[in-house]
């Protein structure tokens, strides 16, 4: 992170992409008056390269592309403390989902948390519903992280919490419309 | 009473025991679940982290199901209910994002559906006291951490049944199967969630820090109403002791097994052998606990019965000797009345505004009351007073009545 920058007035492509971003999380970045109560509530901020009052602070700068590049975005856990906290109303917890949507549609995503993304949505895509042990494998086998988590794997069997097959839901065919037809719509914008 | 059920994922997987207490917590407290049909995932966080439109669809399907049952749908997960909720409060407010989920599901949306916890219903439509009737097993001296996690309770917008900082309506539910549910700082913060999972440098602490608040301020277990919640807390909470080096050994519960045992259940048929944290162990230490204290407050009973029998016979005894001198018991009794007549008698001339407002219910009447207490009415009312407050109140009114009717009078 660059401890010095030197600011200039925000492009018209950070002020669209920023009005975009602000509009899809439903909040508007210029409400917060910088007091910090986000980031002196936040159970991650202690991992964070730019805490979530400083990941405002880019946005009002018009500094967009350090705020998508910036690892706190991966690092919010959604808990939604900084959003019930706000004394200005500002939704940062949607703030830093709409950031993550944007970071991916810019290849910008963390590629563990992208990786489990896609696993997981993989499997309701093609099954309806989410299948754990599957899910933990894809994301192992797709990380190279071969062996993690091993130890639980066992013990989960043998207490009856781990399915030997995928459940599937009877609208399967409906469920991969769904996708398509959301990635078609949502890419409209 | 009865619900449209969305069990989610976990209810088949990792949160078994979970899906297992819920049918016996809806058949001990007399209320129906019906499995929404053909459910799908609500797309949890991995859903909202993706794609905006496709994260509200996914929920918005098994809304357009629940809406034609015409019941509320109770989902035991903190998440799918957040997902739910989400979508509903989209659908009800933002008519240009209802326009565009309603082309992906290709079906029309009511915007009547209403998704709801575990815990509004436990606490909020069944209520503390229905649920107390049913218990047989008390869990009296547990000590339980009640946790709430981040998504039962916020977004308040969206939740809005409870309290963001400092929600009770778990530990109501606790109290009301016996438990003392301890005071503690971290029952609104996050387990980590996912991040336990996929970035362990982040999640691994937060986790940490939850378990040893808990520890800290005398919890002897932590009770929850999120699969996720309890998948962190119970599967890692070896790993976490191991990473930290901080014995921990505190047993996690689903509110709905805890509910299910202090209501007559054997803790198997409500999936407590399941756990990774042994947590059958610390229910046979409550129940011998509260045996021992159940013994403790009879005897102390018996003994305080026996106590106040004696005395009840030492007094007539000493009634019967003394039988001879009759004046002199109530002699003695006239003393501290003279003392109280005093006592008011300084009270309503030196607060007369407050004085008259314990004896008049009406403010208005009070104020005439207190303007016009002269020595007289003072004695009177000080005798009153000391004798029988009933009296004393209907001579207060007759003060004013009369005072009325003078002002009344007067006027004319």
């Amino acid at each position: 992170m660059d401890l010095a920058i030197k600011l200039s007035p925000a492009t018209e492509d950070q002020k669209t992409l920023l009005a975009k971003v602000e509009k899809e999380a439903g909040t508007s970045v210029n409400l917060c008056y910088q007091c910090g109560k986000c980031t002196a509530g936040c159970p991650a901020a202690f991992a964070m390269d730019y805490p979530p009052r400083q990941v405002i602070r880019l946005l009002q700068l018009g500094m967009i592309e350090q705020a998508l590049q910036a690892e706190s975005i991966w690092i919010c856990a959604s808990c939604e403390t900084c959003s019930a906290r706000c004394p200005r109303g500002v939704d940062i917890a949607s703030l830093m989902d709409t950031m993550r949507r944007q970071a991916l549609k810019q290849g910008k995503a963390d590629k563990r948390v992208a990786a489990f993304n896609k696993a997981f949505l993989s499997n309701v895509k093609n099954f309806g519903k989410t299948y754990e042990a599957g899910l933990l494998l894809r994301y192992n086998l797709t990380t190279g992280q071969l062996f993690k988590d091993m130890e639980l794997g066992l013990p989960m069997m043998i207490r009856g919490k781990v399915g030997v097959l995928p459940e599937r839901i009877k609208a399967r065919e409906e469920m991969k419309k769904i996708f398509e037809r959301a990635e078609k719509l949502g890419g409209d914008e | 009473m009865k619900f449209a059920y969305y069990p989610g994922c976990s209810a088949d997987g990792s949160g078994i025991e979970y899906g297992m207490s819920m049918e016996r917590t809806a058949k001990i407290l007399g209320f129906e679940l019906e499995e929404l049909e053909d459910w799908n995932c609500c797309g949890a966080t991995s859903g909202h982290n993706t794609d905006q439109l496709l994260s509200l669809a996914l929920p918005a399907r098994n809304l357009a199901i629940a809406e034609k049952t015409g019941m509320s749908m109770m989902t035991p997960c903190a998440a799918c209910y957040s997902r739910h909720r989400h979508a509903e409060h989209v659908i009800q407010h933002d008519p240009e994002m209802k326009k565009k989920i309603e082309l992906v599901l290709e079906k029309e949306l009511q915007g009547t559906s209403e998704t709801v916890s575990i815990l509004d219903i436990l606490a909020n439509k069944i209520g503390t006291e229905a649920i107390a009737a049913k218990v047989t097993n008390p869990l009296t001296t547990m000590k339980a951490a009640c946790y709430y996690g981040c998504l039962l309770v916020r977004p308040v917008g969206l939740t809005g049944f409870d309290d963001a900082e400092d929600p009770q309506t778990m530990d109501k539910v606790m109290k009301a199967l016996g438990a003392d549910a301890i005071e503690w700082s971290h029952k609104t913060e996050c387990c980590g969630a996912a991040m336990v999972t996929s970035r362990p440098d982040v999640g691994n602490p937060m986790l940490y820090r939850v378990l040893k608040d808990a520890k800290e301020s005398g919890a002897e277990c932590i009770v929850t109403a999120c699969p996720l919640c309890m998948l962190n807390l119970d599967m890692r909470q070896a790993g976490i002791e191991k990473k930290f080096k901080e014995k921990f050994d505190l047993p996690i519960y689903y509110v709905t097994e805890l509910l299910a045992v202090a209501c007559g259940d054997d803790p198997k048929t409500a999936g407590i052998n399941k756990h990774f944290v042994e947590a059958g162990q610390y229910l046979q230490t409550v129940k011998v606990r509260a045996a021992e204290a159940k013994a403790a407050a009879e005897k102390a009973a018996a003994e305080a019965a026996a106590k106040a029998k004696e005395k009840a016979a030492a007094a007539q005894a000493k009634a019967a000797g003394k039988s001879t001198d009759k004046a002199k018991p109530e002699a003695a009794a006239t003393e501290p009345d003279l003392k109280k007549i005093e006592a008011f008698k300084t009270a309503l001339t030196k607060n007369p505004d407050k004085m008259a407002a314990k004896l008049v219910d009406d403010p208005a009447r009070a104020e005439i009351l207190a303007t016009t207490l002269d020595e007289k009415r003072i004695a009177k009312l000080a005798q009153l007073m000391a004798s029988d407050m009933e009296k004393a109140k209907k001579a207060a009114n007759a003060f004013v009545t009369a005072e009325l009717k003078k002002q009344g009078d007067c006027q004319d």
